[in-house]
């Protein structure tokens, strides 16, 4: 403050102008966010730069040769063993996200329509479980669908089955089940909140109109809750493309999927150049999944009205 | 019973609402079921109670070792993934600058991407910065995966948060410091207490990060993913497992009373992820 005041008139005016903007909105909130930003540019944007480098370059026994080459994308797209992994991870993750939406639609809609004043304690009560180790809920299902497990020696002790199945764990059937399991939460929170926004006195026209309780629903409700069922689908499918623990405990053979692979390139694989291009292709197929399902969705929705 | 009928409403709906609860809850609940079984594998019929898998988990120097370092990696990367989500929390709620949306954007993209790639795109970065793997590498990790869990929380509890109260104790000549000391800090501390509680939980649970970015030293879910390959070992890890499935329920049932006073002291409502 002193300095200040004994600085030159001119020296005063700028520093004066420099307080100003320091204290304008905008560079307050910047200043204010960028530790985090900072922490997530350099722990999440500089990791995957890093990683995309990597997928040009070649592993030369232990050390890495930096010269430019698209050969592990050839790999990653030809080899037949990492396109099948690629494939498979696709499939299951669209199948998981479908079964997830389609399961939980009913319960955001219960809750949002028909909790009352429950809303909240229903919403705990569905999420509680996912707070919970993943780990152990993968852990779960293996208990259960095991050859020695509670399915098999239940199924015996009802006399259904004489002999314990083989055909319940250790498939992309049982990653499945797993995973529509461990997702479940997070298909129903994003549709609940679109079905909240939902205008009621539109359901109440549809109905004053003489639409039956299906077409209201079909023509009104539905379509206003795309943006919760696109939310929902996506945040299922991206994340379980590249999961590691399903695959690993309940998956066997005919379940491994791509993130085993680029595991084993980091591991014992030590391929660092070719674990990285099959990371990389991994998300920029996400991606272009990702945006197919939002334009189908959409579509869908144009045809519903 | 009426009870549970007045909750659940009436008609179809109901019915599978509740069944749906039932597919959520089955597979956790076999986990304590088993844990206290006297038999080694986990099969029906339940052969007998016993409480000695628990009994010799303590005796486990090994489990020990993980617990504890479970235990300080939890509360390092809470309290770090905390701070930076005041600070962000703060901004985006309080603040309108342009490329806001975007920041939020990216720093809430580990909620999204696969875990995989965000974990072996860590491990290159420290591996080529020469920092050697440990549980300083894993906090790091885990506090990126928080951060996004701490704004959620935290943004619901400072949004909607009556600014006129700052002011009014800004023209009443408190210092900005004094201000957020004795007007927001009281307002907000339910959400700041929430969101730690939430990230100890996650960093608690947390198995893939960890996994590729640890050296050595284990975390518990590091332990358990060891300990199943042993077949003999799975009624030590179930007891294990109920213990870690009790110790999180407890933590979020507490976090989400007090993200709930936050969010009504400030008049408003909405969930983790609304």
């Amino acid at each position: 403050m002193t300095a200040a005041a004994e600085g030159s008139p001119a020296r005063r005016m700028t520093r004066a102008r420099r307080n100003a903007l320091l204290q304008s909105e905008p560079v307050q909130g910047f200043a204010l966010i960028s530790p985090t930003f900072l922490y997530a540019l350099i722990l999440l944007v500089l990791p995957i730069l890093v990683v995309i480098a990597h997928s040009f370059w070649t592993q030369n026994y232990l050390t890495i040769d930096r010269t430019f080459t698209l050969e592990n994308y050839r790999i990653a797209l030809t080899e037949p063993i990492y396109r099948d992994l690629l494939w498979r991870s696709l499939y299951i993750s669209l199948m998981v996200s479908f079964f997830t939406v389609v399961l939980a639609y009913p319960i955001a809609y219960f809750i949002s329509f028909h909790g009352g004043r429950h809303k909240s304690l229903w919403l705990f009560l569905i999420t509680i479980p996912f707070w919970t180790s993943y780990l152990l809920r993968v852990m779960s299902w293996k208990v259960i669908l095991g050859y020695n497990g509670v399915l098999n020696s239940g199924l015996m002790g009802l006399g259904i089955i004489d002999e314990p199945s083989t055909a319940l764990l250790y498939n992309s059937t049982a990653v499945i089940i797993t995973l529509t399991h461990a997702w479940a939460a997070f298909a129903i929170l994003p549709i609940f909140v679109s079905l909240e926004k939902v205008d009621r006195t539109l359901v109440e026209a549809a109905k004053d109109l003489g639409d039956g309780p299906l077409r209201s629903f079909l023509r009104v409700t539905l379509p206003l809750s795309v943006p919760g069922v696109i939310s929902a689908a996506l945040i299922v499918m991206i994340p379980t493309v590249g999961d590691y623990v399903t695959p690993k405990l309940v998956g066997g053979k005919d379940g491994v999927m791509i993130a085993n692979a680029i595991q084993a390139q980091f591991g014992k694989a030590s391929n660092w150049p070719l674990g990285a291009a099959l990371s990389v292709t991994t998300m920029v197929i996400v991606t272009l999944i990702a945006g197919a399902m939002v334009l189908v969705i959409r579509a869908a929705q144009r045809l519903a009205r | 019973m009426t009870a549970l009928r007045r909750l659940l409403g009436s008609g179809w709906l109901s019915a599978y609402a509740f069944l749906y609860v039932v597919f959520l809850y089955l597979p956790v609940i076999f986990l304590p079921i088993f844990s206290i079984n006297t038999a080694a594998t986990p099969k029906f019929p339940l052969s007998g109670y016993t409480l000695k898998w628990y009994e010799d988990l303590p005796r486990t120097p090994a489990l020990l070792d993980a617990a504890w370092n479970s235990l300080v990696v939890g509360v390092s990367a809470s309290i770090l993934a905390t701070v930076f989500g005041i600070l962000a929390a703060r901004s985006i709620t309080r603040y309108r600058y342009p490329g806001r949306r975007a920041i939020n954007g990216l720093i809430m993209a580990p909620l999204v991407l696969p875990e995989v790639i965000v974990a072996i795109s860590m491990l290159l970065v420290m591996l080529q910065l020469g920092l050697s793997l440990s549980l300083f590498t894993v906090v790091l990790g885990h506090v990126l995966v928080c951060i996004p869990y701490s704004m959620t929380v935290l943004t619901s509890g400072f949004e909607g948060f009556d600014r006129s109260l700052e002011e009014a104790s800004a023209d009443l000549g408190e210092s900005a410091f004094g201000t957020f000391r004795r007007v927001t800090l009281p307002m907000v501390s339910p959400a700041i207490i929430s969101s730690l509680l939430v990230c100890f939980t996650i960093s608690l649970d947390e198995f893939i990060i960890a996994f590729f970015l640890t050296g050595t030293d284990a975390t518990l879910p590091i332990y358990i993913w060891g300990q199943l390959r042993f077949a003999s070992k799975l009624p030590g890890v179930l007891a294990l497992g109920t213990l870690l499935l009790v110790a999180s329920f407890l933590l979020m049932t507490v976090a989400e009373i007090l993200r709930r006073r936050a969010a009504g002291r400030t008049q408003n409502e909405g969930g983790l992820y609304a």
